[in-house]
């Protein structure tokens, strides 16, 4: 049984490296990532699982970090937006300009680089769908919409 | 933030569960059964909810269970309603998962959180209530089981210190011919107005719904009369909305009075897809 009892020192495997953070058993992985560990890529928003601005990929599925305990995530591998850099769709929001305010952009990025790991050719519902997880205030989601699709079609490498 | 302090533990098999939860309880821990966490996680942030403790299900292999190699499928209460979708055991509870808030909550939200959770729709239990499901669950005495009718009356209602270990359907129902209409006020991600879910078992239409009162409803009477070939589809579904009439919700997503006329013509379309044989998700 794993437990956690009060404040203790966890070993977290974050974009491939092992990271110490210091943790109440009841701290959201959110926080731990952005105060804890500096990773300030995820971004609160709503911190109630319905807009995906903190959306990060444990074992490469993404996840709302504003609705997971820091605890459930050890053991396993968690992949932030600063993970992300030099990837295809990285490339493709900067090439397609697939964002304006840039807020909500390290939450789609997660859900599409997600979606092209783990689909190679996704019907069109399935791209909306899984897109349908966050929210862009500036609505770029004709833009992300074509990021997404031309990494997957491979026009973006 | 979690404005409050509490205990993390997640045991590796029933057993361990039903002990640590004691061992909690008589350290005065007001222990949680915890799923996927966001229910209890956005509760606890704004205040409505306190615990000393939580014990994480989804480590168990039994909360892992999915399978449907005999007569029965079977799914672990710690599967997510995403791996529930994928696995297409039991397809009308696949499409189910699916329309349940989005697909990245759909990674996390688990099938024990929302049968049990505490908002009002549910939606995950109106096909296995169509399906007449044994309910196991774990606890200080073992795996117990139990019919869904008996222990899901507008909610579920466990015996204390019990958790859902996983949920069985025969596969003749799991496999059956099924209809699943979510309306929703207005955004395609949201709570239900109406979900309408039915399966046609034996010839026999059974119908289940969310969002149309304050807990999920399966009634005989109603699919009585829906099933009742001496009158035509619009008495019928007349009749259906006049039975169900008196438990009808009232609330920001719609009146009474429009959850009515929603209902009835909803109850119309599946009647004659039924007589026109077009089943949609016949297979
Ligand atoms: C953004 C969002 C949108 C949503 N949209 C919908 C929707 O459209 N339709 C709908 O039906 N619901 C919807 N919900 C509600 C959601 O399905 C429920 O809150 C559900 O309880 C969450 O499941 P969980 O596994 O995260 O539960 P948890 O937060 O882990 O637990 C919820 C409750 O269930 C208990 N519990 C958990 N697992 C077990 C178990 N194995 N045995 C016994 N008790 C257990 C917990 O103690 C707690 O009381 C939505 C939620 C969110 C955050
Ligand atoms: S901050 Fe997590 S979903 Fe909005
Ligand atoms: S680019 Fe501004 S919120 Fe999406």
């Amino acid at each position: 049984m794993y437990t956690l009892k009060e404040k203790t020192v966890v070993t977290l495997r974050v974009n491939g490296e092992d990271r110490q953070a210091l943790i109440r058993p009841g701290d959201i992985l959110l926080d731990t990532l952005r105060d804890g560990l500096g990773l300030t890529g995820a971004k609160p928003g709503c911190l109630n699982g319905d807009c995906g601005a903190c959306t990060v990929l444990v074992d490469g599925t993404p996840i709302k970090s504003c609705l997971m305990l820091t605890a459930e995530a050890v053991g396993h591998e968690i992949t932030t937006v600063e993970g992300l850099s030099d990837t295809p769709i990285q490339r493709a929001f900067i090439e397609l300009f697939a964002f304006q305010c840039g807020y909500c952009t390290s939450g789609f990025l997660m859900v599409c680089h997600a979606l092209a790991g783990q689909m190679q050719t996704p019907p069109d519902a399935v791209i909306d769908e899984w897109l349908e997880s966050n929210i862009c205030r500036c609505t770029s989601y004709e833009e992300i919409g074509k990021a997404v699709r031309a990494v997957l079609n491979g026009e973006i490498k | 933030m979690i404005p409050f302090d509490f205990e993390y533990h997640r045991p590796a098999s029933v057993r361990e569960a039903a002990v640590v939860y004691r061992q909690l309880e008589e350290a005065g821990k007001a222990p949680v059964w915890y799923g996927g966490g966001s229910e209890l996680i956005s509760m606890a942030r704004v205040g409505n909810m306190g615990f000393g403790a939580v014990i994480d299900l989804k480590s168990i292999p039994d909360c892992r269970l999915l399978d449907n190699s005999g007569d029965e499928v079977h799914l672990g209460a710690g599967l997510t309603l995403d791996e529930i979708r994928r696995s297409e055991k039991f397809p009308l509870l696949g499409q189910t998962a699916g329309r349940i808030a989005d697909h990245t909550m759909q990674c996390k939200i688990t099938l024990g959180g929302n049968l049990a959770s505490t908002i009002i729709y549910r939606e995950a239990a109106l096909p296995l209530l169509l399906g007449d499901a044994t309910i196991t669950t774990g606890g200080e005495k073992g795996i117990k089981r139990y019919r869904i009718r008996d222990i899901f009356r507008d909610r579920l209602q466990l015996p204390k210190r019990e958790f859902i270990v996983s949920t069985s359907v025969a596969r003749q129902y799991a496999e059956a011919p099924y209809f699943h209409i979510k309306k929703t006020k207005n955004e395609k991600i949201d709570y239900p107005l109406i979900t309408t879910t039915a399966l046609i078992a034996n010839g026999y239409l059974r119908i289940a719904f969310s969002g149309l009162a304050a807990y999920p409803v399966r009634d005989e009477v109603v699919e009585a009369i829906l099933n009742d070939q001496s009158i035509d589809f619009e008495r019928r579904a007349e009749g259906a909305a006049a039975a169900l009439a008196g438990i009808l919700l009232e609330d920001m997503n719609g009146s009474s009075a429009y959850r009515r006329f929603v209902l009835k013509n909803t109850l119309v379309s599946i009647l004659e897809s039924i007589k026109d044989a077009q089943v949609p998700c016949i297979r």
